[in-house]
């Protein structure tokens, strides 16, 4: 399932927007530019001078004003949301369409993979809990913080506070007051702490980072701990193939991988964390400290023999067996690895990598004294930008969209993976 | 001689703690502690003090009460020392005691280092009886709860998803009535600097977010601030002693900057917070630096002035004194840039004695103002030496750029009736710069 | 008593010399192996141009924030330490014993500067005993490790005082000199003596954290 079948992929040039300032109503500021996944559309919050609030999308602004507006986002299928007030009262908007049911607040807009779940975190009458294509949960909560959307979207969850224990009680909160809810329905468990809950790729399954005392870290899987403890760990992953859970875990000082309740990888890393298995779930990797400051990437346990200060966003391609991620020496001189090498280029600034679908080719955006440009497998576009979006590739990989602005123009360039060479 | 025993002070959490625990538990635990996470550093201490207290004159506990059971080594005497005679085999009443003096009666402000000539670090030491403490499940209840808050809500004041973008949207809002067009800007990837704060900013002090957005937008920088959590940059955690909630918070704030893809953090004026982030939170989570570079506000105001961004329309003419909060001056050398700013904002500005390094802390950092209503008059009376010195400056401005130095401080000028006001850089910017949009 | 001068000076004084070199050596060793294994994450802030900086200033005297605001300690603590050392090694007697056994020999410093030495010394632990009495919050502190600690240093210097004065029974007083010495030297890597050993490095160590780390003085 590719959006992208239908995007236009002829190579070339194309101004879309001459000018990024360009208005088709008078207005005090644009501003929070966001671009279509396919670079056809330019959205931007606009102030008119009313004063109000709307969208921009390529100049010309909506007809609809609102009290205020934010977080305009494209879902994968190219809808606009954004997140407005009227009369005091906030809404998703979508392509210029709120939805019907009006929050005190909702923010955070999530999206399932296809596009056709549009999920946000609402606050109504001081309780909290999701709103999934505008229908809020039945059941909301004191509190309900990081959710999370299954990838179809079928299932939203998020960490609830089930008791309401007075101001300061630190008894009371120590006996738990949180729990995980799945579509508006808390497990019958609580726990003292809830964290990083994430799905299963069908989203039948829920994991957790959970804190049954201060001291007692584990997981819980549907509500179920583990029987491990541990003296902390971070947020679990499923395996997209077993289904099993995988966290790191932290005892004795230091941090190794727990699978399913048991130890996997060995206790002996400085750090662990973003672990992450390929599509197929053959391979487990993760970002890992082999000794202080020393940052890599391992997969199955073993550590690619590069080490760099701080290694951020890995990535597996979604295909095949392939890894990269960026290392940088805090937050500058940024690399990019990719299976264990490590690419020429140094710079301020690299952005997320993105593989073709073919897993054939690494795209990654980078920028340079102020400059931006994208690299396919360690070669930049001949041509660099005063700000570019994140690259994209053509359903057979063998073409690159990038969404650039330059000289207050915005581009959409489809350039073929040769013509990166510099 | 009077010890930490004659002076208990109730209070809920380290009462709840103690009836809970019996010797045998607190020998394993302190065992376990010491064999975990103690190592040469402790080891050295413990046993190379020479115990010649010359690092009593370092304390403003021991100076304002002249009692020799407050000097640093006697904090040690009383906690530590203790519990490796006993080996941790000690009645709970002795964990009462230890946790009152580690986290009612030493601020962590690091001062005494200057005095022991074998450079015995007592704040670690009584960080790490706070951490036996945290492990013992005694811990002064306010406190403990803030560190709740920080792990449910990744902030200290159970501020809600919904609360903190709502806030600096209501900030801007309010703002743009004074400077049209001012942006508070959420989650702008790529920005030069992601700004943070403190929870009690958005909860009581909206009016530093406003005035914050004001300098930035008048200094035209491009800078951003998050709408999730992460934004916050306090940590109360790492002063109970709950390094794995800490480091959560610490995770949580760099990633968020990380993700924003900003090329530093700009903290505002808070001390224990840029002490969390600058000097603690990166070790446990196993980055030698900052994963992305940290600024604290003092430095920032400073670069901008450096830079002509900050241009006033008069400076303050009435006499200031500048007090030097412990985190950012023993904890990153900010002395000379904090002078130079205030400098450049106050006509005239009357230095208090002793400063700089060797300044007297506040007695409010170090997580002591956060335990609360009972211990509040233990950091007030055990600072009359502050008042001394600020009595001693002859004026009624006092520039502190630290959240916990002006609670402290203006609960010692109330009480000893000091006729001053604390103010923070931010204040005073915003008082004297040009509006270049007001209308 | 000549058996036991014969013990003292022969087979003691190499075991005593051999616990204390040997007794050094492995305790710091452990404490290294224990500092990289337990504190990597404080080790990896030595910075050795910013521990000799602090290091400078605080072998000086009133060189840091504690000498100043202590002076009468400051002084007494200079005095008693570079005498501590001189003593020891520049007293003719003990050259004289080395090059007897050893025909090892290095110039001595004259008699009585040596002997006006030692009695700072001894003044030196008078007033630490004074201070341990009398003022309040050197007492508070004070355990029994410190009064044994100070009486061997005490009584290493008072029996050489009095063996040079020829006070009391000479040879007696000169055994027992040389015993107290003996374990004055066994006694430093293993009692708060170990000052000695680890000193430089506490020091060196957070000096390199306030430089490297904290960019500010810490002395």
């Amino acid at each position: 399932m590719s959006f992208a079948q239908s995007w236009d992929f002829t190579p070339g040039v194309r101004v879309v927007l001459d000018d990024m300032r360009q208005c088709s109503r008078e207005y005090e500021w644009l501003e929070e530019p966001h671009v279509s996944p396919d670079g056809e559309r330019v959205a931007m919050v606009a102030a008119l001078p009313d004063p109000a609030l709307s969208v921009a999308v390529n100049g010309e602004v909506w007809e609809a004003t609102f009290e205020k507006v934010w977080y305009p986002r494209f879902s994968p299928d190219g809808r606009l949301t954004v997140l407005a007030q009227t009369d005091g009262e906030w809404t998703m908007v979508v392509d210029g369409e709120p939805w019907e049911e009006q929050y005190a607040y909702i923010w955070g807009t999530l999206f399932s993979a296809n596009g056709d779940i549009i999920a946000a975190p609402i606050q109504q009458d001081g309780k909290y809990g999701l709103s999934v294509n505008g229908t809020p949960w039945e059941t909301l909560f004191d509190n309900a913080n990081q959710v999370t959307l299954s990838r179809d979207g079928s299932a939203a969850a998020a960490v609830v506070q089930v008791k309401s224990p007075a101001q300061a009680d630190i008894a009371a909160f120590q006996e738990g007051i949180f729990s995980v809810a799945v579509n508006g329905v808390a497990w019958d468990s609580i726990f003292v702490n809830c964290w990083a809950p994430t799905f299963d790729p069908a989203g039948k399954n829920v994991a957790t980072t959970i804190r049954r005392s201060l001291y007692d870290y584990s997981i819980a899987v549907n509500g179920k701990a583990w029987t491990g403890s541990y003296a902390c760990a971070w947020g679990p992953v499923f395996n997209p193939a077993t289904g099993a859970v995988a966290a790191p875990v932290r005892k004795a000082g230091a941090w190794g991988m727990a699978i399913d309740d048991a130890m996997a990888w060995d206790i002996r890393y400085g750090q662990l964390w973003h672990q992450v298995f390929s599509p197929d779930g053959s391979k487990l990797a993760a970002i890992a400290a082999v000794s202080f400051g020393d940052f890599t990437v391992v997969v199955d346990n073993t550590p690619w023999d590069i080490v760099f200060p701080v290694v951020t966003d890995l990535t597996p391609s979604p295909v095949g067996n392939r890894f990269a991620a960026l290392a940088s020496n805090h937050n500058s001189d940024f690399a990019i690895l990719c299976d264990g090498k490590v690419w020429a280029g140094r710079y301020d600034m690299a952005y997320p990598p993105v593989w073709s679908p073919d897993a054939a080719h690494l795209a990654v955006t980078v920028e340079k004294a102020g400059r931006f440009t994208v690299l396919v497998d360690g070669k930049a576009y001949p041509e660099s930008f005063d700000k570019c979006f994140d690259p994209a590739f053509s359903p057979d990989g063998s073409k690159v969209l990038i969404r650039a602005v330059a000289g207050g123009k915005y581009h959409r360039i489809v350039a073929p993976v040769a013509a990166f060479t510099g | 001689m009077k010890t930490i025993a004659d002076r208990l002070i109730e209070d809920v959490g380290l009462r709840r703690g103690v009836d809970r625990l019996t010797p045998e538990k607190i020998q394993k635990v302190f065992k376990e502690l010491v064999a975990g996470e103690c190592g040469a550093r402790m080891k050295t201490y413990m046993e190379t003090c020479v115990r010649c207290g010359m690092c009593a004159k370092a304390c403003h506990y021991y100076m304002s009460h002249k009692d020799p059971s407050y000097t640093p080594v006697a904090k040690v005497s009383q906690t530590m020392w203790r519990l490796f005679d006993a080996d941790g085999k000690v009645d709970p009443k002795v964990i009462y005691e230890c946790a009152q003096v580690a986290y009612t009666e030493c601020n962590l402000c690091r001062r005494c280092i200057h005095y022991c000539p074998l450079g015995i670090d007592t704040g670690y030491i009584i960080s790490v009886v706070r951490r036996l403490c945290h492990k013992l499940g005694v811990t002064p209840q306010y406190i403990q709860d803030t560190a709740h808050s920080h792990s449910a809500t990744m902030n200290q004041m159970w501020v809600k998803d919904d609360e903190w973008p709502d806030t600096l949207q209501w900030q801007e809002e309010e703002a743009r009535e004074e400077f049209p067009g001012l942006r508070i800007p959420l989650d702008v990837e790529g920005a030069d600097f992601m700004y943070s704060v403190i929870a009690p900013e958005p909860k009581f002090r909206t009016q530093l977010i406003y005035q914050a957005a004001a300098i930035f937008n008048a200094a035209g920088v491009s800078w951003t601030m998050p709408s999730t959590p992460g934004w916050d940059n306090s940590n109360m955690a790492m002063f109970t002693g709950d390094s794995e909630i800490m480091a959560r918070i610490e995770r949580a704030h760099y990633e968020t900057a990380q993700r924003l893809r900003v090329k530093r953090i700009v903290m505002g004026e808070c001390g224990h917070a840029f002490r969390a982030v600058y000097d603690v939170g990166n070790r446990w989570l196993g980055w030698k630096w900052h994963p992305v570079p940290v600024v604290h506000s003092v430095d920032f105001f400073w670069q901008l002035i450096q830079e002509g961004r900050i241009k006033l329309t008069h400076k303050y003419a009435e006499p200031v004194t500048i007090h030097d909060p412990c985190n950012i001056i023993r904890g990153r050398g900010l002395m000379e840039k904090l002078r130079e700013v205030t400098h450049f904002l106050c006509e005239n500005v009357v230095e208090m004695t002793p400063n700089r390094e060797h300044n007297y802390c506040c007695c409010a950092g170090g997580g002591v103002i956060n335990c609360g209503p009972p211990f509040k008059n233990v950091r007030i009376v055990g600072n009359s030496i502050k008042a001394e010195q600020l009595k001693a400056t002859g004026v009624h401005t006092l520039v502190a750029p630290c959240h916990n130095c002006h609670g402290g401080l203006e609960d010692i000028i109330s009480k000893f009736g000091l006729n001053m006001h604390t103010k923070f850089l931010g204040d005073l910017i915003y008082e004297l710069m040009e509006k270049p949009e007001a209308e | 008593m000549h058996a036991l001068f014969n013990l003292a000076v022969g087979p003691l004084a190499w075991l005593a010399f051999a616990l204390f070199i040997l007794g050094s050596a492995y305790r710091l060793m452990a404490m290294r192996a224990l500092a990289l294994k337990k504190d990597a994450s404080f080790v990896a802030y030595i910075s050795w141009p910013h521990a000799l900086k602090s290091l400078a200033h605080w072998i000086t005297p009133f060189g840091a924030l504690g000498w100043r605001e202590n002076p009468g300690v400051t002084v007494v603590t200079f005095a008693f330490h570079i005498c501590l050392f001189l003593v020891p090694l520049f007293l003719m007697g003990h050259i004289a014993l080395f090059d007897a056994f050893h025909g090892w020999s290095w110039p001595a410093l004259p008699d009585t500067v040596a002997d006006t030495l030692s009695i700072v010394v001894v003044a030196a632990c008078l007033y630490f005993l004074w201070r341990r009495i009398a003022v309040p919050e050197v007492r508070f502190i004070t355990r029994t490790h410190d009064w044994l600690v100070l009486a061997l240093v005490g009584a290493t210097f008072l029996t050489g005082v009095l063996a040079y004065h020829r006070i009391g029974d000479n040879l007696f007083m000169t055994t027992l000199h040389i015993l107290c010495g003996e374990a004055m030297l066994v006694a430093i890597p293993f009692t708060r003596l170990s000052h000695m050993l680890f000193g430089f490095f506490s020091r060196g160590y957070i000096a390199s954290e306030f430089g490297s780390v904290r960019h500010a003085k810490d002395w």
